[in-house]
């Protein structure tokens, strides 16, 4: 059963869900539609899931459609989606067919709220052309933006700028648009499987399955077999710490079997810890949320040695079960931790290293640190902040150029 | 009959304004530019983030000046500026570019930010709600203090002076001219707020009224 708004006051206070309820007096039976292209399956379907339910009690009558597309789409919008984050690609008179023709064909099943549209994410984009009279309508973009293929970012924009507002979850993830840009930070559900407490018992009887000691040192990494998560560079910096501390490694995450060049990095850190019973690396499946949280509590010190990074969702979860946090400093990472107070940042394999061995030897600190994320993600990275800002966007549409605004009784 | 002291809170939407800093000239340069609710909401919003983190980092300037550029001292400089002394967010303005300034000049080169890591400006759209609290005694103004959100706290001590441009900060000014409560008025005027938690501080205003509390019921008791 989807948990109601007053099961988050345990989290955040009965404080935070009345403000809530005071916005959403104030966007009552507004129509606010969300507009993206899955319906299961990725982060953005998880957030919808679990805000538009929210949404709606607060007294917003908040709608949720989905795009739908053929293959060609998809193929189209795939790439567009990995130029967008970097990759190489050209997009020209094909593309813009493909589009059009998907556009249009949704446009044809599809009604436009007149009051709020939220668009997520490049797929349904086009859809800004066809905005009803009066309505007001938002691009959320769920993609790092910070380096995009040129050729990409200008075949989108014309549409970005056609928008009231663009939402981005990282700071450096804005462009130059002449239009209103938004900080929108994701964030986790506390009440989720990947989020909620454990027993001790349950962690336990997981952590067993997989081989790994309980009564030793476990250092954590959870991420997808991706280079820009460095497991290479993980293993490397355990050697480094193993010639003083006694420690295990786990490096989790999703299957890699529809991703080649997944495969391979999981190849190249099974053949790194071939020779060494203390490494376990773990293939799950997507729907291991449970096996997850049970292995990040397990945890005496979690990794996050990106090279890249969109927001980093993974250092909040473990930030949240209070576990000390070691990450690159890269993307929305930094807006999570703050060097040496709420986990540490790092840049290198050797730095990574040094603040493994000085964590293990130092308990105080590391739960420290653990304990100040824990209170970070609790005031800036959970459900109701992220539903907080979604109502505030919504209620600034109407008060643009406005930097402060009154809502008086 | 005094006015009740009606109190709201404040909800912060954060927009991005694109401007980037990787040097103490850029930082100086849009400093210089920006809107004033980007100077209120890069010396303010720490306090409401980062709510179990005091006394410092007071303000984002400083932070990314000591943690980023490694300058360390004008990084001290920066966190030193007392932002209570300033009624005007102008002012406050002035004061940061000064000590910048005044830094810059003494240095031959400057340190660069690395990739990823440059100064992004942002700026805060403020929206004030009442809470539906209100208070017409000093007992119910304690009590009504003991459960409101930090927000609401930060809106009464910090914005409203600040980017409202009150003279004083609302608790000051309703003890003073409604209640009577002069000293009372006066002792939290004088606290400085950008070293506390807001929690701390809540804490704090919560001690002085108590005491004023305490000091009237031992007087009426002796009458």
């Amino acid at each position: 059963m989807t948990p109601t708004l007053d099961a988050y006051a345990a989290f955040v206070g009965q404080g935070t869900i009345d403000e809530l309820r005071l916005i959403g007096e104030r966007l009552a039976h507004r129509v606010v539609q969300h507009i993206n292209s899955t319906a299961v399956g990725g982060g953005v379907a998880e957030i919808l899931n679990r805000l538009v339910p929210l949404m709606r009690e607060v007294g917003v009558d908040a709608r949720w459609d989905v795009l739908r597309g053929g293959e060609a789409f998809f193929a189209v919008t795939k790439s567009l989606h990995n130029a967008l984050h970097g990759a190489a690609g050209a997009f020209g008179t094909d593309t813009d067919e493909v589009f059009a023709d998907t556009t249009a064909q949704n446009l044809g099943q599809l009604t436009l709220s007149e009051d709020v549209v939220f668009v997520h994410d490049p797929q349904p984009v086009r859809l800004v052309d066809s905005r009803p009279r009066g309505a007001r309508m938002v691009w959320r973009c769920h993609i790092d933006l910070s380096a995009p293929n040129p050729a990409a970012w200008e075949f989108i924009r014309p549409w970005v700028e056609k928008y009231d507002a663009a939402v981005f979850s990282a700071p450096q993830f804005a462009r130059g648009l002449p239009i209103d840009q938004v900080l929108i930070a994701p964030s986790i559900d506390p009440l989720a499987d990947k989020n909620r407490d454990l027993d001790a018992a349950s962690v336990q009887s997981i952590v067993a399955k997989l081989g790994i000691d309980p009564e030793r040192p476990l250092v954590t990494q959870v991420s997808r077999f991706d280079r820009l998560k460095d497991p290479v560079g993980v293993i490397e910096a355990y050697h480094l710490v193993r010639r003083y501390n006694d420690c295990q490694l786990l490096l989790v995450g999703g299957s890699a079997t529809d991703d080649p060049e997944g495969s391979q990095v999981l190849a190249e850190c099974r053949a790194q810890a071939a020779n060494d019973p203390d490494i376990h690396v773990v293939e799950l499946p997507p729907t291991a949320n449970v096996e997850i949280n049970a292995l990040q509590r397990a945890s005496t010190i979690v990794l996050q040695k990106s090279l890249k990074e969109g927001f980093g969702l993974t250092v909040t979860e473990a930030l949240w079960k209070g576990k000390p946090v070691i990450a690159g400093a890269t993307g929305g990472i930094p807006l999570q931790v703050t060097h040496k107070w709420s986990g540490i940042l790092t840049h290198t394999i050797e730095g990574t290293a040094y603040w493994i061995k000085q964590l293990l030897n130092a308990p105080e600190f590391a739960r420290a640190l653990g304990e100040h994320g824990r209170e970070h993600v609790r005031h800036n990275f959970l459900l109701t902040r992220q539903l907080r800002d979604y109502l505030l966007l919504c209620l600034s549409l109407d008060h643009r150029g406005q930097s402060i605004v009154p809502l008086a009784a | 009959m005094p006015h009740p002291f009606r109190f709201w809170t404040r909800l912060t939407l954060t927009k991005l304004t694109g401007r980037r800093a990787a040097d103490l000239a850029e930082l100086r340069e849009h400093l210089r530019v920006v809107p004033l609710s980007v100077i209120f909401h890069h010396t303010h919003h720490f306090l409401v983030q980062h709510q179990e983190m005091s006394p410092e980092p007071p303000n984002d300037f400083a932070f990314w000046v000591t943690t980023t550029l490694q300058e360390e001292a004008l990084g001290e400089r920066l966190a030193a500026i007392d932002t209570i002394r300033y009624a005007h967010l102008r002012d406050l303005r002035a004061r940061l570019v000064g000590v910048i300034e005044e830094y810059l000049q003494q240095q031959q080169t400057l340190r660069v930010a690395p990739s990823g890591e440059e100064f992004h400006f942002m700026d805060a759209v403020s929206f004030m709600l009442p809470t539906g609290q209100e208070a017409s005694t000093l007992a119910e103004f304690d009590a009504a203090l003991a459960t409101a959100g930090v927000n609401s706290i930060a809106y009464h001590l910090l914005e409203s002076r600040l980017r409202l441009e009150a003279e004083d900060n609302d608790f000051s000014r309703w003890l003073e001219k409604d209640m009577g409560e002069r000293d009372l008025a006066a002792a939290i005027r004088t606290l400085d707020p950008y070293t506390h938690t807001l929690k701390g501080l809540r804490r704090r205003v919560r001690q002085l009224v108590g005491r004023r509390l305490g000091s009237r019921s031992h007087a009426e008791a002796a009458a």
